[in-house]
């Protein structure tokens, strides 16, 4: 009995020690938005094989404000987020000190599809589609041709995302005019598959995602031009980039924690994170910024310029110069 | 003359009643069947879609591979790993815990108020949702013991929910011994300890160790209370097996090493867009199912082996 009992505290102790010893093996953590997920996930897959797996990553996804969440408690190195950090996300880390860089990393271009055999809609624009999604079009929008009278007798379905994802903050933000206003009587999934899905069966469907699933369901689907005064454009990477595909388009960034900076495992990851990043981003369907927004990124990592350039707020329809410009501030 | 004819109608009607019988008898069976069916049929069609959806993805290299951005690449190596050492961490704290806790329930507890309050507790605890079980263990074992997101933390969780169904098992098993059997050995001057330790934990073994197996098939799909506690999407590394690496691993650093299970692997998969992800999702799912009704089967052999050897 008192050598069970010598040998379970014995054990116990081992357990402690040993967890400890495993808390100094090189480590890099990352967590947050799913819109950057698949670009953050390549870039761990091709750095562990070029390190041999001597500096393991993990990746998970607990969304951008989730994400926000564990960064500000100092569980994670790296957060992923499909939006600028928020004002109580800055407070929630400045009370435990928490000092980081913030590095844009690729476009993503919110898309706006209907059924293929919709054959009324080639362009949109914002007013139009403000006057479908906002709340008080709750009820009373429901067929195309409320939207335009030169649009046919056809029932409206619309299809979204929930009221959770960053995607619907910016969509409601740019669209209607203040982050998360919009009707609440569409077809919500937090998959956009199921979005892709609904809106392929329905002739009078209209929805939004990223524009990687667009890509990919290009069989299915019709993207809509959307026309913010200057004719309708469609997305693209070459609109994004050029400025003309707004207010649609949006920058999706990294935030990496600066006292985690100094250990080496995680700078060799967020060098090679940006050193590869235009490559990996396109191939994961996204849009690469201009080489120079990574130099910038690297720069202000040297020069130790941390903090955010957009004061807890959307950046909506921020053309990549101007996002340069902003970084340039700090 | 009359009295024939009078038997020959109570018989008829008799013959009349009795077929009007089977009729409902016939009736209730069909119904039977069809309530059985259309649960068979849902799983069929669901498992069959999946087979074929994700058949063409089976392969030595799907169970080798970790995941990836290329479809064709990803695999489940880090999936399928976590979930059996998380099952692992949760057999060894489930089943020491809950079969003492019922062996304490049923064969030590005095009947009193306690007892009946603890008893009712037990019963309903099976039916709490597990993402209550999740944030529970989130505040505890994750912040409180500081275990981390750790396959130890995770093994815990789902130790927690599935011990009431041990503890009920337990309590049915050792309900099923015949009464002779203890007194039998009361009578013969045995300790409450000789008795349970001789006679009530062999006897028992073959209803616990099956209500135990049932309880990890639930608990190995399980997702809400594991991605709660903080398990990753992306892991492309192992737990250090003991005594292995540089600088080398303990016995138990394992049980602290960051992971993923299943289904987390298959949800991460089927809300990619690529059509290709969702067949390796289809392939993960078929394998989660396989390992379900492994599990289940082997509760069936195990069953079936120790009831062999009982001899009353």
């Amino acid at each position: 009995m008192k050598f069970a009992k010598i040998a379970a505290a014995l054990g116990l102790a081992g357990l402690a020690v040993s967890g400890i010893a495993h808390a100094q093996s090189a480590l890099v953590k990352v967590d947050g938005s799913s819109t950057v997920y698949p670009i953050t996930e390549a870039v761990a897959e091709d750095f562990q094989k070029e390190k041999k797996n001597a500096i393991k990553v993990t990746v998970g996804i607990s969304g951008t404000g989730g994400g926000f969440k564990k960064f500000c408690r100092g569980e994670t190195d790296v957060s992923n987020a499909s939006r600028p950090i928020l004002k109580k996300e800055m407070d929630a880390c400045k009370e435990l000190g928490i000092a980081y860089y913030e590095l844009p990393i690729a476009y993503d271009a919110l898309t706006v599809i209907v059924n293929p055999q919709n054959n009324f809609i080639k362009n949109m624009t914002v007013a139009e589609l403000k006057a479908i999604w906002e709340p008080a079009a709750q009820g009373k929008i429901t067929n195309w041709n409320q939207v335009n009278p030169a649009y046919p007798d056809v029932p409206l379905k619309l299809y979204g995302p929930g009221a959770d994802s960053g995607t619907f903050d910016y969509f409601t933000e740019a669209v209607v005019g203040k982050a998360k206003s919009s009707r609440g009587d569409y077809t919500a999934s937090e998959d956009d598959n199921v979005l892709v899905q609904g809106v392929s069966r329905d002739k009078g469907g209209l929805g939004y995602f990223g524009y990687a699933y667009y890509i990919e369901n290009q069989k299915k689907l019709k993207a809509v031009s959307i026309d913010n005064g200057k004719g309708g454009v469609l997305p693209s990477p070459e609109t994004v980039e050029n400025g003309s595909y707004a207010p649609l388009s949006r920058p999706i960034f990294i935030y990496v924690n600066a006292k985690s900076l100094e250990k080496p495992e995680v700078k060799e990851f967020v060098e090679f994170y940006l050193k590869n990043a235009p490559k990996l981003v396109k191939e994961v369907k996204y849009v690469a910024l201009p080489g120079k927004v990574y130099e910038a990124n690297r720069e202000r990592l040297a020069k130790k310029k941390a903090g955010t350039v957009f004061g807890g707020t959307e950046a909506v329809g921020m053309k990549i110069e101007e996002l340069i410009k902003r970084e340039a501030q700090l | 003359m009359s009295d024939t004819a009078v038997v020959a109608a109570r018989l008829q009607e008799i013959r009349r009643i009795i077929a009007r019988h089977k009729r409902w008898d016939l009736l209730f069976a069909l119904l039977g069947l069809c309530a059985l069916m259309l649960g068979v049929l849902t799983f069929v069609s669901l498992f069959a879609q999946m087979v074929v959806e994700g058949g063409p993805r089976l392969s030595v290299d799907f169970f080798t591979n970790f995941p990836s951005r290329r479809p064709e690449q990803a695999g489940i190596l880090s999936a399928w790993v976590g979930s059996t050492l998380v099952m692992i961490v949760t057999a060894l704290a489930a089943v020491p815990l809950g079969v003492a806790a019922g062996v304490y329930l049923e064969e030590y507890a005095p009947k009193n108020l306690m007892t009946d309050i603890i008893e009712i507790n037990v019963t309903n605890l099976a039916g709490v949702p597990s993402i209550v079980y999740g944030l529970l263990a989130l505040g505890i074992f994750v912040y409180q013991f500081g275990f981390g997101q750790s396959i130890l933390s995770a093994g815990l969780t789902l130790a927690l929910l599935i011990l009431p169904v041990v503890i009920v098992a337990t309590r049915e098993a050792i309900r099923a011994i015949p009464i002779y059997v203890r007194e039998g050995a009361y009578g013969c001057g045995a300790t409450q300890w000789q008795v349970v330790r001789d006679h009530i934990l062999p006897y028992s073994s073959a209803g616990i160790l099956t209500g135990v197996i049932i309880g990890m098939a639930r608990a190995i799909g399980e997702t809400a209370p594991i991605i709660t506690i903080g398990a990753l999407t992306f892991i492309a590394f192992l737990p250090p097996a003991p005594f292995t690496g540089e600088p080398m691993a303990g016995p138990f650093d394992w049980v602290f090493a960051p992971f993923t299970v299943m289904p987390i692997q298959m949800f991460n998969w089927t809300s990619r867009p690529e059509e290709a992800f969702h067949q390796n999702a289809a392939a993960a799912g078929f394998v989660l199912v396989l390992m379900t009704l492994t599990m289940n089967a082997l509760a069936i052999w195990i069953r079936y082996r120790l009831r062999k050897n009982i001899k009353w």
